[in-house]
């Protein structure tokens, strides 16, 4: 293990503190503090063009920051020492458009980054991957292409990909918004067993069900702000702010 | 209506033709069958296996330069891409004949270096110049067609960015880039006829060079037609290759 970046053990899974991000003129967001505990499952709901994927895209630096703090378990990301990669490939993300890799298997998809990353053998690899498939009930999917998986099934391999680096925490953007209603179920169990086993879990979305019953925590972000959180069900059924009261208003 | 009177120009044209040419001098110009006897089997041994192994050379030299140059030209580093579109708008400019002559004669003579290979070798240096020029653009539409979400995508699971470049950006980028990349090849094929400026030994004659030389030794045009026949013999399978394949691209989106 390297010494460097060896975490605190009892430091949070992600600190973010006082957080600017600005695209030219445009700043998207304005000041952001949030805290995500190892084992915790935070949700984040908020308008669109609100700065959610923003503030999930900075965690793993994909954008970089205009000014702020992150840390994830203990470490400052932001450190221009420390080495990236190693961090990224600690942090799970599951993205709206699954972006699997199309010209390789699913079987492939899994276990590319598992090699090239992790430096684990062919053997190993495929074990971890097949592990994790069938998790997410596609293990009789493995040898099948991209192309020819639903969008459901494409988004249950996206987060088993994910799940094969044994990553300590998942960051989700829309993990759901692009898929066929009757699909986005299959996916949100897989990602409530995710949760009851004790993943971290930073999840942006708007199914407010699954941040009612699955969520420990619940963020409303609005105008690149955090503009109330707290417990979801505190904050779904009595939201204090009136920005909060009229966005809930809309979608639920 | 319309179509009628176009057929019937059509077939007006043809008779004209038929009828001005002198089909007497034609054949005695270039059907000469015991000139086209001679040509064998050297015309292919030699010449067409040349013309395709120069081709082949040049493509592969020249995907190997272009990638160099895309990757220069999406480079972050500024004095990276200034090389890189200093290069390709030198060699794009210039006629590639020019650039295998002076590969062939001009360099080796000012700089006092050796080319491999001889005469030809220079001349293939050259048309791999060239061919890195013209595929640079191409390959860097292709990296630039793939989403940026694969990017991301493995990025995020820890791969450094040449992994990613390697293992997710480019595979999927020449995927995209193979009709024009065929398109390259035929344009190749034709090219190495302009290695005879370069000069060679009867074992490094290629179709053009061969055919040129039969045709004044014998005096007579019938090598020039058989070399037009090979030509066609290989690119026109290849371009209906590219459209089979670009209909197949097109159906795939
Ligand atoms: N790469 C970018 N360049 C410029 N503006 C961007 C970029 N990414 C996002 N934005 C802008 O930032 C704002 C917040 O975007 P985003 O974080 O995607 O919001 P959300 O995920 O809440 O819908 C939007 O106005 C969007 O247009
Ligand atoms: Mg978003």
């Amino acid at each position: 293990m390297t010494g460097v970046q060896e975490a605190p053990t009892d430091a949070p899974a992600i600190e973010v503190a006082g957080l600017y991000k600005r695209f030219g003129e445009l700043e998207v967001l304005k000041g952001i503090d949030l805290t995500v505990k190892a084992g915790q499952v935070v949700c984040v709901i908020g308008p669109s063009g609100s700065g959610k994927s923003t503030l999930l895209r900075c965690v793993n630096r994909l954008e970089e920051p205009s000014s702020g703090q992150i840390r994830v378990e203990g470490i400052d990301i932001l450190d221009p020492e420390i080495d990236l990669d190693k961090v990224r490939a600690r942090i799970g993300m599951v993205f709206q458009q699954f972006n699997l890799f199309p010209h390789l298997t699913v079987l492939s998809n899994l276990t590319i980054a598992q090699r090239r990353v992790l430096g684990r053998g062919k053997t190993e690899a495929s074990e971890v991957a097949r592990h994790n498939l069938e998790r997410v009930g596609l293990l009789d999917k493995a040898d099948a292409y991209p192309a020819h998986l639903s969008g459901g099934q494409a988004q249950r391999a996206a987060i088993a990909r994910s799940l094969s680096m044994n990553p300590d925490m998942m960051l989700f953007d829309e993990p759901t918004s692009a898929l066929d209603p009757e699909l986005v179920g299959d996916v949100l169990d897989v990602m409530r067993h995710l949760a009851e086993s004790g993943m971290t879990m930073m999840v942006v979305t708007h199914e407010m069900g699954f941040a009612r019953e699955v969520g420990d925590e619940l963020v409303f972000m609005d105008d690149g702000m955090i503009v109330e959180a707290g417990n979801p069900r505190d904050v779904l059924s009595a939201p204090r702010h009136a920005r909060t009261q009229s966005f809930l208003s809309k979608v639920l | 209506m319309r179509r009628g009177v176009l057929y019937a120009l059509f077939v007006a044209l043809i008779a004209l033709v038929a009828y001005a040419a002198d089909w007497g001098r034609l054949r005695e110009q270039f059907l000469q069958i015991d000139i086209a006897r001679e040509q064998f089997p050297e015309i292919i041994t030699i010449a067409a296996k040349n013309t395709l192994l120069f081709t082949l050379i040049a493509f592969v030299g020249g995907l190997v330069l272009g990638i160099v140059l895309a990757l220069m030209k999406l480079s972050t580093i500024t004095p990276y891409r200034w090389l890189a579109i200093g290069y390709i708008e030198l060699f794009r400019g210039l006629p590639a004949l020019l650039t295998i002559f002076a590969m062939a004669y001009v360099i080796p003579i000012a700089l006092e270096v050796r080319m491999p290979f001889g005469q030809v070798g220079a001349g293939l240096v050259g048309l791999i110049l060239v061919a890195g020029a013209y595929m640079a653009e191409t390959i860097r539409a292709g990296i630039l067609g793939v989403p940026k979400g694969q990017t991301e995508a493995a990025r995020s699971l820890g791969m450094s960015s040449g992994r990613t470049m390697i293992s997710i950006t480019l595979p999927q980028a020449f995927r995209i880039i193979i009709p024009p990349l065929t398109n390259e090849f035929v344009l190749l094929i034709k090219d190495t006829s302009l290695l005879f400026i370069a000069g060679s030994t009867i074992q490094t004659k290629e179709l053009t060079t061969f055919t040129r030389d039969a045709q004044s030794v014998n005096a007579n045009g019938t090598p020039l037609l058989m070399a037009a026949m090979l030509y066609l013999f290989i690119t026109i399978p290849l371009t209906r290759l590219v459209a089979v394949l670009e209909r197949r691209m097109a159906k795939a989106r």
